[in-house]
């Protein structure tokens, strides 16, 4: 059965038929080619897919395009300002070497940036730890990721983002 | 112009925190088809038939191909490339491996069918309407019960599922050296299977041009020229210059995607069978099936000393699980990626080592981050600390003991090596005092009157890397050579293309290459590009693995900058009007010495290109340099690893409160990328450790840890902060004096963790009831067994 979806992505209108059993992310990578979100697992564990939907970072493989059908979704494409100025989040993981092979980074980012939110920009390496459960990096053994996130959370709140 | 040693942030990170990478999944082809693979849910049955005529009919269904459609073909069988040979002379066991089975599947997850849809939702569900009927039989799982007499067959052509029984070391000596020894430690051991879970799943997407006859394979490669060397030369027969192979972006390796598999074959193959692209992804769950597993070894070993704990003799029996079918270079790691690292950083005169390797109903074994190297420092220095413990000498001391002295080398080691360079012992000395050693007894007493089990754990490592100098390896049986190419590309405006023959997958290379060349010739960073993973424009290449890319391929990169400077030399003695023999190069520029006379090389470069006033009578146009670079001998990075865990033996978890690593990589070209290497490979030594392993049914031969749900990754919250140390002995054999750093921390945590492990265990005499992974019911066993 095919369905007709409506959505923001990266603050554009945009629109498709999709079957029903269409996921998020296939809407995404697929039909927009916002191939930015990855899938690494089919099990909803390891956090490669996700993006914002209305503000909260969720696993988009865990969703149906026709779930978020009206909402305002956010990829890791919709992150920068522009080509030149990243986010903070971004700058922070270039800057501390948090991403080796990039596969898990969008998701990382997008997870990063939900988890500071939540934390009022307050986050401590424990914090950080324990809220990056559900996102899975195979490269760089968290280490750098963590210290990113901490950095990131900083110059988010002195960015004001 | 960046330096080496400059801590340069990475030139590829910006496409990757974008969501600008190109992965192969990403790629949009035209007109493309879905693939998807119908595996076997049976770890040993005969295909009695396959009626494919529904699945056919199904919507959007393309084609779909069986084990005869491929034999029909004359598709050839898939390879390894390394022959091993056993203790008599004989070659090993090589049974057929079709891309496709043809009447017997062999472990859960073989495939058994092709289907190609309009879209992958469509060839899936079409996959559904396949109808085999399988006689299933009795199944081999455990790598020892397949040894024995009576266990099932995997192939009929392989009796007694040995694939070689090989040995390295003379026995009879090592057997006389165990007479005379004050003291003998013994110990089983067991490497855990393991999956290696790169987080981008292996993909193919292929295409056929039909008015030129030639194939375009993009897939997730660590090394698409020997892919292309293996589908052409021995696979599918399509002429190497009629197939390009890309490997764009891939994200991680770590072993699995050396290897060349059915699934990327029969894309290419089927590609051209149906005249239209066909792109296939892994399912995460097909991944776990199917990519080639590492470790799973089962040693015993003995380790002879004299009465102040001088190694005499080391003697090893280890099984080797190979799975169902021999991957691509899986006969190599428990091996000669193996044995010939017995003599760990010690001066054991004597080892012999016998190595039994065995097929079971189960995915094939092949490398994985370290690749032997880690089953070999797992059992060393398991051992060495055992051996300590009995011999009531701290195990630091034992170890300093039995180093090989820092003007001993080059080192012959009684196992095949030569080490080139190193010098342990203040490696030892600097992870000690990062690692607050003196002061664990201490540590220790607090915890256990909290009720807690402290322990720490040590692992002085040694790798063998930058593999590999071909002549060796092709002696031990290597079916290619294991140089690295690299061409240096000018522009006539002055801007180069580095095109390199490693390929990158995380590690880097954009940066690390980059910045040599910009030390090297003068040019500023973004000046430069490099190439890599397109069998079209790189001219050769034999890709990356064993910590091979910057000794070897940087190596080759140094030797073209060499080639740049020689000739720009020429064209700036011309321009200057001087004698070559005068000029000196530096900060990019050619200078005549002693004058204020400069050319800089952008403008050799310029000459080159447009050559109006230009030595002709010397040198061709053109500023293009390539060079292959085969090394002398391997590189020898070591290190010392001391991990401190603090045990609730209530609970039987493992927390690890303390993790230092100080390696010997010889000099660093971007520390912060090494460090990088460090941590990632510590991570996955930490997983394999405490928490991964692969399980397989002993019967049915199903794979239960077969999702992130069953097989345990290392997470975020599993893991400490690391505090790493360095010391350098430069290799003395290659150009940067550069010796690797990808694989160490992979081989030497497992080893660290665990020795701290039994160290914490040994206060409540549990040390030797644990094994790999140490998790948490497994603690709980160790402590609680009566």
């Amino acid at each position: 059965m095919t369905m007709s979806v409506s959505m923001s992505v990266n603050g554009k209108t945009v629109s498709g038929n999709v079957e029903a059993r269409t996921l998020l992310v296939q809407f995404l990578r697929e039909n927009l080619g916002l191939t930015g979100t990855h899938v690494g697992c089919d099990t909803s564990q390891c956090g490669a897919c996700v993006v914002h939907v209305d503000g909260i970072s969720v696993k988009s493989c865990t969703l149906l395009a026709v779930q978020a059908d009206g909402a305002k979704v956010t990829t890791i494409e919709g992150l920068a300002k522009s080509a030149e100025q990243l986010h903070p989040m971004q700058e922070a993981f270039r800057e501390n070497h948090g991403l080796q092979c990039g596969f898990c980074t969008p998701g990382m980012v997008m997870s990063a940036i939900d988890l500071v939110k939540r934390h009022n920009y307050e986050v401590t390496e424990e914090i950080v730890r324990h809220g990056l459960e559900g996102n899975i990096c195979r490269c760089t053994g968290y280490h750098n990721i963590v210290k990113a996130i901490v950095a990131g959370a900083s110059a988010m709140k002195a960015a004001g983002v | 112009m960046a330096k080496i040693g400059d801590r340069i942030k990475r030139t590829e990170d910006r496409r990757f925190l974008t969501g600008a990478g190109r992965y192969v999944d990403d790629l949009q082809l035209a007109r493309c088809t879905h693939a998807y693979f119908l595996r076997s849910p049976h770890a040993h049955a005969r295909i009695k038939s396959i009626d494919v005529a529904a699945a056919k009919a199904a919507p959007g269904v393309v084609e779909i191909f069986t084990g005869k459609d491929v034999a029909d073909s004359k598709v050839g069988s898939l390879i390894c490339g390394w022959v091993v040979k056993d203790k008599h002379g004989q070659p090993h066991k090589a049974p057929a491996h079709p891309a496709i089975a043809l009447d017997t599947v062999r472990y859960v997850g073989d495939t058994v069918a092709m289907v190609i849809a309009e879209t992958y939702a469509q060839a899936k569900d079409a996959a559904e309407q396949i109808a085999v009927d399988y006689e299933v039989l009795p199944a081999s799982i455990d790598p020892v019960k397949t040894l024995d007499a009576g266990a099932s067959q995997v192939h009929a052509d392989v009796p007694g599922n040995l694939c070689y029984d090989w040995e390295l070391g003379e026995k009879a000596k090592v057997d006389a050296a165990f007479a005379t020894a004050a003291h003998v430690t013994k110990l089983d051991l067991v490497n855990n299977r393991l999956i290696p879970n790169a987080m981008e799943p292996r993909a193919a997407a292929a295409e056929y041009d039909r008015g030129t006859g030639n194939y375009t394979l993009y897939t997730t490669s660590q090394n698409p020229h020997v892919a292309r060397l293996v589908l052409s030369a021995f696979v599918l027969g399509i002429p190497e210059h009629k197939l390009r192979v890309v490997a764009p972006d891939v994200g991680g390796g770590f072993g699995s995607k050396i290897f060349i598999y059915a699934d990327e074959t029969l894309v290419v193959w089927a590609a051209g069978k149906i005249q239209r692209a066909i792109k296939w992804t892994a399912e995460r769950g097909e991944s776990f099936m199917t990519d080639a597993h590492g470790r799973d070894h089962v040693t015993h070993a003995e380790l002879a000393m004299d009465k102040d704990g001088k190694f005499l003799a080391f003697k090893v029996d280890t099984i080797a699980n190979l799975g169902a079918y021999l991957s691509t270079f899986a006969t190599a790691v428990p091996t000669y990626l193996y044995a010939t690292l017995l003599a760990g950083q010690y001066t054991t005169p004597l080892i012999y080592c016998n190595v039994r390797a065995a097929f079971t109903n189960t995915a094939p074994v092949d490398a994985y981050r370290g690749a032997g190297r880690p089953e070999a420092t797992y059992l060393v220095e398991s051992i060495v600390s055992k051996a300590a413990s009995e011999m009531k000498i701290d195990a630091a001391e034992l170890r300093r003991r039995n180093f090989i002295a820092p003007d001993a080398f080059p080192y012959q080691t009684p196992v095949a090596l030569t080490y080139d360079s190193g010098n342990y012992a203040p490696i030892l000395d600097q992870a000690m005092q990062l690692a607050d050693y003196a002061g664990a007894a201490g540590r220790k007493a607090t915890a256990k009157a909290s009720g807690k089990l402290r322990g720490v754990g040590i692992c002085s490592y040694i790798e063998a890397c930058g593999i590999a100098p071909s002549a060796v390896v092709g002696s031990l049986g290597a079916g290619v050579g294991l140089w690295e190419s690299a061409e240096l590309r000018f522009n006539p405006t002055g801007n180069l293309q580095i095109l390199t023959g490693s390929h990158s997958h995380g590690q880097s290379h954009e940066t690390t290459f980059a910045q040599i060349v910009s030390d090297k010739l003068g040019i500023p960073m973004d000046q430069i590009e490099v190439v890599h993973g397109d069998t079209s424009q790189v001219p050769f290449g034999m890709g990356t693995y064993g910590s091979r890319s910057l000794p070897v391929g940087g190596s080759a990169i140094m030797k073209a900058a060499d080639k740049i400077i020689a000739k720009g030399k020429t064209i700036a003695a011309h321009l200057m009007e001087a004698s070559e023999a005068d000029i000196v190069f530096e900060d990019g520029t050619f200078k005549v010495a002693g004058t204020d006379k400069a050319v800089p090389l952008g403008q050799a470069v310029f000459a080159a290109y447009v050559p109006h006033n230009y030595p002709s009578d010397k040198l061709e146009p053109g500023m293009d340099e390539n060079a292959f670079y085969d090394p002398s001998n391997f590189t020898y990075p070591s290190g010392t690893q001391i991990c401190e865990v603090e045990i609730d033996p209530d609970t039987g978890v493992v927390d690890i409160v303390n993790f230092v690593a100080v390696d010997d990589f010889g000099n660093i070209v971007n520390p912060m990328i090494v460090e990088g290497q460090v941590h990632g490979g510590i991570a996955q030594g930490v997983g394999q450790a405490l928490l991964e392993n692969a399980v397989y049914d002993k019967e049915s031969g199903q794979l239960l840890s077969g999702s992130y749900m069953d097989y345990c990754m290392p997470r975020a919250d599993n893991l400490p902060s690391f505090k790493l140390g360095y010391q350098v002995t430069p290799c003395p054999h290659n150009p940067l004096g550069v010796k690797g750093c990808g694989e160490a921390g992979a081989i030497a945590a497992p080893a660290a963790v665990m020795n701290a492990v039994r160290d914490a265990l040994a206060q409540v005499g549990a040390q030797d009831r644990i094994e790999m992974p140490a998790t948490p019911r497994a603690v709980w066993e160790a402590i609680h067994a009566q």
